[in-house]
């Protein structure tokens, strides 16, 4: 075992040579092609007429794309793909409490819609494109 | 014997070492990250509720299709699409000057820092730009039956949907929309950029303590191996607020 600064170092990376370079080019070239399939999507969106769900699953496929962004800054450029597996579970692990997180409160604001939407119509009327509403403000 | 297969050997958590493989300083900076990931995500999700919430939320192609210099071209998502490139760069010059770091390589670690802190202003200038073009562009809105002229602000929201009334100056007149769009958008983005901002001041006292010669006579250059860390957490919130202000 080498000798090392720092006790806490059991084993030290590689500190790499051309290929580590070569490396980051071709992780900034995807980065940067995945960026460009993210705005081609984005843009036929905006430019063409698209029904409601196809839009719903180009949006999905953004956020794909999106989290293979995510995976290679991680992994390549911050070198989380290079630490021991203990690191990588510490580190990835918590953050699996984000699927209840975002699926929960996503849900939470359909619902809120569609209970002002359905419920709230009766009771309340809607404010918006109401001349009568439109007269209190 | 191969590294891996060392690794794989080794009896991580039997005591006398690290069981992450990594000096104190570092694995705190990964724990910060990881609970500064959970300030965001919480944010962002804040966000979608109230978007999904919404029975109208503004496009944002008609919202930011401005660019400097280019009066009033409709250009959808090209200026904030320079800006995700600008900090995908000096990202990549950051990695540059942490690899320079491994090889003791003083000249280059300098090199890619300055590189690194000009593309973090120029960023930063590009965001500037950006609120103040949204918060002093202002468009023609029905409010109560009146025509005001009104901006992007935490209170004022321009981008609702069409009004019925004829078009000024050749342009739609809208009736207002959420309000909560820009105040979700200003407090994001800017909470992101004062990240962006303290970003720069660290890598501008890592680009002095390189230049003193205070990692050289440390014999290592793992301080700019934490900034690093942080910088690339900077650009890795800009994906998902890139996703869910501006393609989304």
């Amino acid at each position: 075992m080498e000798h090392s600064a720092s006790s806490e170092i059991t084993f030290h990376h590689e500190a790499g040579g051309d290929d580590f370079v070569k490396k980051i080019i071709k992780t900034t070239v995807l980065l940067s092609v995945i960026t460009m399939i993210e705005l081609g999507l984005g843009l036929t969106m905006y430019a063409f007429p698209i029904a409601a769900g196809l839009k719903l699953f180009l949006k999905g496929v953004i956020v794909i794309l999106s989290l293979a962004k995510a995976f290679y800054i991680v992994g390549i450029f911050m070198h989380l793909g290079d630490e021991i597996k203990n690191l990588i579970m510490t580190i990835c692990v918590p953050l699996m409490l984000f699927i209840w997180f975002i699926a929960a409160f996503l849900m939470d604001g359909n619902s809120w819609k569609n209970l002002r939407n359905s419920r709230g119509k009766s009771i309340v009327p809607i404010e918006q494109h109401s001349p009568a509403a439109e007269g209190h403000h | 014997m191969s590294t891996a297969q060392a690794q794989m050997q080794t009896k991580w958590w039997s005591g006398g070492k690290s069981p992450f493989n990594v000096e104190y300083g570092k694995l705190m900076m990964w724990y910060f990250l990881m609970s500064d990931t959970f300030t965001f995500g919480a944010f962002l999700i804040s966000y979608g509720t109230i978007r999904f919430s919404q029975n109208y939320w503004p496009d944002p192609n008609q919202v930011f299709n401005a660019f400097p210099f280019a009066g009033h071209a409709n250009l959808p998502l090209a200026f904030v699409s320079l800006m995700t490139f600008i900090l995908i760069v000096s990202s990549v010059t950051m990695v540059l000057a942490v690899h320079a770091g491994h090889k003791n390589d003083k000249q280059g670690v300098i090199k890619w820092m300055i590189w690194t802190i000009l593309g973090g202003l120029a960023f930063l200038s590009c965001q500037a730009w950006e609120w103040a073009h949204l918060i002093t562009g202002e468009h023609a809105v029905l409010i109560n039956g009146q025509i005001q002229h009104i901006g992007t602000t935490v209170t004022m929201n321009p981008w609702g949907p069409a009004a019925n009334v004829p078009m000024i100056d050749g342009h739609h007149v809208t009736t207002t929309g959420p309000v909560a769009f820009g105040g979700y958008f200003f407090g994001i983005t800017g909470f992101h950029g004062f990240h962006v901002l303290s970003g720069v001041v660290i890598n501008i006292v890592m680009l002095i303590m390189a230049i003193n010669g205070t990692f050289e006579r440390k014999g290592h250059y793992w301080m700019i191996e934490k900034a690093g860390l942080y910088w690339h957490f900077v650009d890795l919130v800009w994906v998902f607020v890139f996703l869910c202000f501006y393609l989304i």
